[in-house]
């Protein structure tokens, strides 16, 4: 049990090592290492028998020398003295006849990560890169990079670098290969391994002579070349084509990279690019690797930004294979939805609406969504499905397609009669609180329409003693306010029952808060309550808002093959689920001067902590901005959460809007803020912006202006 | 660039951890660890960063294959990698599971050591690594009396000795230099099919993804040449030959193939390396040249006890002389069932409710062409109402047909050059394994 008795297993081992029985005997020698290993590997601390390791160190068995180093290499840096030792047999090492000693030795020895130990080792490398052996002079020539890295304040000889890039002449392709990588770690502070047209082209030359994995780093590292020509760009290009249809994805990946990056200033010329990888990217969704399938869609992800109708004809493709995972099956919806039109509707809803049912509660609740964002296109057959799932009274997917719906609702108002209509009697299967408040949030808006809004509420009024939620109390307040405006005779009572208790007996003061404030709004009269607490239902507008229009490649093409693409789904399809700003927590929009007092507070403790801030001003050009009512400037803004502050009356000049939002990235320590001032002078419109924080303000700009065209295209 | 790769059981057993850039520091495994058992499903996803430590892993026999990164490596290479990096350790311990990487960990590290330097991958390939490769792998089969029964009296050939055992092909490569073991050359053609029925019978989608592996344990052969049916055709406008065409959507190879007679004969030419290899893959969506081999027929009932009653007939369409295998059929029930009671026509036949993931398990080992089976489920559930037979179907049929392809795929020869000195066995295998979606008469109402 080496788990156990670490210390015991460790006393055994090294009367073992020093035995002379078991040293002369080679077969008992090895045995007794390995075990060592093993012990090492299952974690126990084995670093006491350094001593006892070097000495076996010396030993013709070339097995056990591979043995003893992978021990050395893991402790080194605990004995940098006892290190000493071993050096010696590693520069005698490097001396053997046998080519594969002399390259595990100097292998080994760099790996020690003594930096007492470079001076012993350099000229061992240097006589490395001229061994006659390509395997001896791989190592070589890695080992400079890892010297390089061992003490990064010294520099690396001129001459050294120099025999480096001689070696890209070298008749092995790793060398090569590895010449390359060597040197962009050495050269790292003057931007790489120097890219210049000879280079170039003598590596896209012996580009076929490269495996796999020297392909990719090859591919890579040329994405700095800048062609001089056109001619020769295209020559490039040509050359390359073979490789963008490779059937290994690592090839044709890094390929598509490389063509981005040299016809940046090319957009047709990439987006053919585009329609030629698709091929080998639908292949490898269909790889027999789970992983790679999951990494080719995350990057036609990418790709259908620019180009949304690539994979058109290919739907089915995308339909979910009953064994596989649910992060894959999650992803193909994602995928299903941006490529629905009006030939696969019909298919592709059959399918959706078969994995409603999914064991899995997120694959449920995301096939839902995905029923939901395409019922914004085709409402009828969307409604028809949801209202059905409505019938197999499951909580969680009761709870979803209430959610749905109310998202469906805001964007496509001529749902809400279905909607109404489906709504009655659901609030009983209905469990977690997302649900809840969207359900009352519905009844709220469209209480008129609901014969039995009030039976609900009421029932939700009796409970509120025993309710956890924060947030479903306070929607349950406002939705009790709108339904009272409408339907006040059957209201009033419970109404007023409500609001004693959220006043009276309530603790949380945002809810006491919220209660105080109807309160108040009611004694200034009817009408006036009705202003504040009636805004808009719905927001047609925002359907189109919501496609998303083709992106420029340059958008994505950086992120293009690194891990981005694989990570960034998870956040945004939480952010869809978590609906428009309108109907989260904190915010009963119309009654804006509640919710911005809240937070205004929160702007001036920001200012007075921290001064790092930055000023920058942009132009935008959108030429119909303030003719648009305020109203539906802020909804649209809200939808992507950005809050208005405060406007200038309409048609006044200068007119000004202020606006502020929070970055909510998971990675972040703290939130950035975002202050911003949308001027319109008369010719055209500028924002000017506090910040702090780059490339949060990069996607702020860039969401903002999606939405002002969105906006002065709907006026025009 | 990888900074770390860590092997780790599906329990969190540390097997294997290198480091090769020493850079990260601290505790990535345990972390990788935590972050996997945080999540609530069994299923984590591919890509997990903290702090500044992004990890990519992969499954592959029960064991989590970790890489640490940088955020801008390319994800295609190292998932490629860690997949290349498993089937190197299969070839070489002859098995893939937590068993074997366990005894075989020298082995592990000495392969790692020479494809990985300082986190840049330098080869994968097994005919340049096999001579850098010292330890001796261990195996972990245990002896079986099966194993004999191969051999006839006195060395005759024995009907039995025509078919390999199917562990023939687990065994590691290096073992075949040294030890005397069989010089041995396998074929195999598997076929994954995906297959979805509708309610009222007809097929509503077909996938059949293709491919022919060879695994090799000569250790010296220079040239191999596979020859595919004649007939074989790839895309939609190409016809060849008169008899049925084997027609396929798209075909892609590995780059050691040579394809000079490809075109006129439908001849495959390969050195292939010791170890397993992907030498062709393909892919067919949508007209399959065969009806799909299984027919169900679902009545699905509420009896007067307020039991579910299902009752099935599944038929198989299959020649009579051929049989599917391990035919398990996935029966989604309503959420709640308690128990379940079923009425089989034979008693090799086995059904199971499974709770968590809400279906019945009818499992039937063997079943052959022409047969009709039937099956009779009662479950006890609660509170069941006309809402909850919508919750059934649809069926999942999975099931593996020896010696048949969908495609219609056939080796016609295999031939060897230079003819081997002793004795060497070439074998061909056929594998489809298929995933089959029967839905059931259901509609929202």
């Amino acid at each position: 049990m080496p788990y156990l008795g670490g210390e015991e297993t460790v006393r055994e081992l090294r009367r073992a090592l020093s035995n002379p029985n078991v040293q002369s005997d080679q077969l008992r020698y090895r045995n007794t290492i390995l075990k060592v290993i093993r012990a090492m590997s299952q974690g126990v601390d084995m670093s006491g028998l350094f001593s006892e390791m070097v000495k076996a160190c010396a030993t013709v068995d070339v097995v056990q020398k591979k043995l003893v180093y992978v021990f050395l290499c893991s402790y080194a840096a605990l004995n940098p003295e006892l290190s000493l030792l071993v050096i010696n047999t590693l520069r005698k090492d490097c001396q053997d006849p046998n080519p594969m000693v002399r390259s595990l030795a100097l292998r080994n020895m760099t790996n020690l990560r003594l930096p007492s130990l470079v001076e012993y080792v350099e000229q061992p490398l240097a006589a490395g890169l001229r061994d006659r052996a390509a395997c001896v002079r791989r190592v070589a020539v890695l080992g400079w990079a890892k010297l390089h890295n061992l003490q990064a304040s010294s520099e690396i000889d001129a001459a050294v670098v120099n025999e480096l890039y001689s070696l890209l002449r070298d008749p092995d392709p790793v060398v090569m290969v590895n010449c390359l990588r060597a040197l962009e770690e050495i050269l790292k502070d003057e931007g790489g391994v120097a890219i210049n047209k000879p280079i170039t082209h003598h590596l896209l030359n012996r580009l076929k002579e490269c495996d796999i994995w020297g392909q990719c780093q090859v591919l890579r590292v040329l994405q700095r070349y800048r062609p001089q020509s056109e001619d020769e760009l295209f020559d490039i290009l040509s050359l390359l084509d073979a490789s963008l249809v490779s059937p290994h994805p690592p090839i044709m990946a890094a390929t598509l990279s490389l063509f981005l990056s040299l016809c940046s200033g090319q957009p047709a010329v990439s987006l053919a690019a585009l329609e030629r990888v698709r091929g080998p990217l639908l292949a490898a969704c269909g790889s027999g690797s789970r992983e790679m399938r999951f990494t080719a869609l995350c990057h036609i992800q990418l790709l259908l930004r620019s180009i949304p109708g690539l994979m058109g004809a290919h739907y089915k493709r995308f339909f979910c294979g009953y064994a596989e995972p649910a992060y894959i099956k999650q992803r193909k919806m994602q995928v299903l939805v941006e490529l629905v039109n009006d030939e696969n509707v019909a298919m592709l809803l059959d399918e959706l609406k078969g994995y409603c049912t999914d064991v899995n509660a997120e694959t449920a609740q995301a096939a839902i969504t995905a029923i939901g964002r395409i019922g914004r296109s085709y409402s009828d057959r969307c409604l028809e499905i949801l209202t059905g799932l409505l019938g197999l009274k499951q909580d969680h997917i009761t709870s979803a397609v209430v959610q749905t719906m109310r998202d469906l609702v805001w964007v496509c108002p001529q749902c809400s009669d279905t909607v109404c209509f489906a709504l009655e009697g659901c609030e009983e299967t209905l469990q977690d609180s997302q649900g809840r408040q969207a359900l009352l949030w519905l009844l709220g808006v469209y209480g008129e329409r609901v014969s039995s809004a009030p039976y609900t509420l009421e029932v939700f009024i009796d409970g509120v003693r025993s309710e956890a939620s924060l947030g479903v109390k306070m929607e349950l307040l406002t939705a009790t306010m709108r339904l009272f405006l409408c339907r006040p005779a059957e209201t009033q009572d419970m109404l007023g029952r409500l609001l004693h208790y959220c006043i009276e007996e309530e603790t949380d003061m945002c809810v006491r808060d919220q209660a105080l404030l109807y309160y108040r709004l009611l004694h200034c009269g009817i009408e006036e309550t009705r202003k504040v607490l009636q805004g808009r239902r719905s927001d047609p507008s925002l359907g189109v808002l919501i496609g998303r229009p083709a992106e420029p490649v340059s958008q994505w093409a950086r992120s293009f093959n690194t891990l981005e693409p694989l990570r960034q789904g998870s956040i945004e399809t939480e952010s869809v689920s978590r609906g428009s700003p309108e109907h989260t927590m904190f915010d009963p929009k119309p009654n804006a001067d509640l919710s911005n007092t809240l937070d205004c507070s929160r702007i001036e403790k920001v200012h007075s902590g921290k001064e790092d801030f930055v000023w920058m001003e942009e132009c935008v050009r959108c030429p119909t901005i303030p003719r648009c009512s305020p109203q539906s400037l802020q909804a649209a803004m809200q939808l992507v959460n950005i809050q208005t502050l405060a406007f200038t009356p309409p048609q006044t000049l200068p007119w000004r809007v202020y606006l502020y939002t929070h970055t909510c990235l998971d990675d972040a320590p703290h939130s950035t803020l975002i202050l911003g001032e949308l001027l319109y002078t008369g010719e055209e419109p500028q924002k000017a912006e506090v910040h702090k924080d780059d490339k949060a303000l990069k996607g702020f700009l860039s969401i903002l202006t999606t939405v002002l065209h969105t906006l002065s295209s709907e006026r025009a | 660039m990888i900074s770390q790769i860590f092997i780790l059981s599906s329990k969190g057993d540390h097997l294997i951890y290198k480091d090769f850039r020493g850079e990260s520091g601290g505790d990535a495994v345990g972390v990788f660890y935590e972050k996997v058992t945080a999540l609530t499903g069994d299923q984590p996803p591919v890509v997990m960063s903290h702090k500044g430590l992004h990890f990519v892993h992969v499954r592959q026999g029960g064991l989590y294959w970790v890489a640490t990164t940088t955020a801008d490596s390319s994800p295609f290479t190292i998932i490629e990698f860690l997949n290349r990096l498993s089937a190197l350790v299969k070839d070489y311990c002859g098995s893939l599971s937590e068993k074997s990487v366990q005894m075989n960990f020298a082995l592990i590290y000495e392969l790692l050591d020479e494809a990985v330097d300082y986190g840049y991958i330098q080869t994968t390939s097994s005919d340049v690594l096999k001579n850098f490769i010292q330890t001796e792998a261990v195996s972990s089969r245990p002896f079986s009396l099966f194993d004999l029964s191969n051999v006839g009296l006195f060395g005759a050939e024995t009907q039995q000795s025509k078919v390999a055992p199917s562990s023939a092909a687990t065994r590691p490569i290096q073992s075949s230099r040294e030890q005397g073991g069989k010089s041995e050359i396998f074929v195999d053609v598997i076929e994954r099919m995906s297959v979805v029925i509708g309610s009222n019978g007809m097929l509503m989608k077909a996938d059949v993804e293709g491919e022919i592996r060879v695994k090799c344990y000569l250790p010296n052969c220079s040239e191999m040449r596979i020859g595919l049916n004649e007939e074989f055709s790839i895309g939609k406008s190409q016809l060849r030959g008169y008899g049925a065409a084997v027609r396929v959507d798209e075909v892609s190879f590995h780059q050691m193939v040579r394809l000079d007679e490809f075109d006129s004969h439908r001849i495959l030419r390969l050195c292939p390396s010791q170890g397993e290899q992907m030498v062709m893959q393909y892919q067919l969506s949508d007209d399959l040249p065969s009806a799909p081999p299984f027919r169900l027929f679902p009545t699905i009932e509420r009896d007067s006890g307020g039991r579910l009653l299902m009752y099935l007939k599944l038929r198989c369409d299959l020649p009579p002389k051929s049989a599917a295998i391990n035919v398990a059929a996935t029966i989604p029930v309503p959420k709640g069932s308690l128990s379940l009671s079923q009425e089989l026509s034979s008693p090799d036949q086995s059904a199971e409710l499974k709770p968590q993931s809400r279906a019945v398990v009818w499992k039937i080992p063997r079943f052959t062409g022409g047969m009709q089976l039937s099956a009779l489920f009662k479950l006890e559930v609660p509170g069941l109402s006309s809402a909850s037979l919508l919750e059934v179907g649809p069926v999942g049929l999975s099931f593996e047909l020896p010696k048949l392809t969908a495609t219609g795929l056939q080796i016609r020869f295999l031939r060897l050059s230079p003819v081997q000195p002793g004795p060497s066995q070439r074998w061909v295998r056929f594998i489809n394994i298929t995933d089959l979606n029967i839905f059931t008469e259901r509609s929202f109402s």
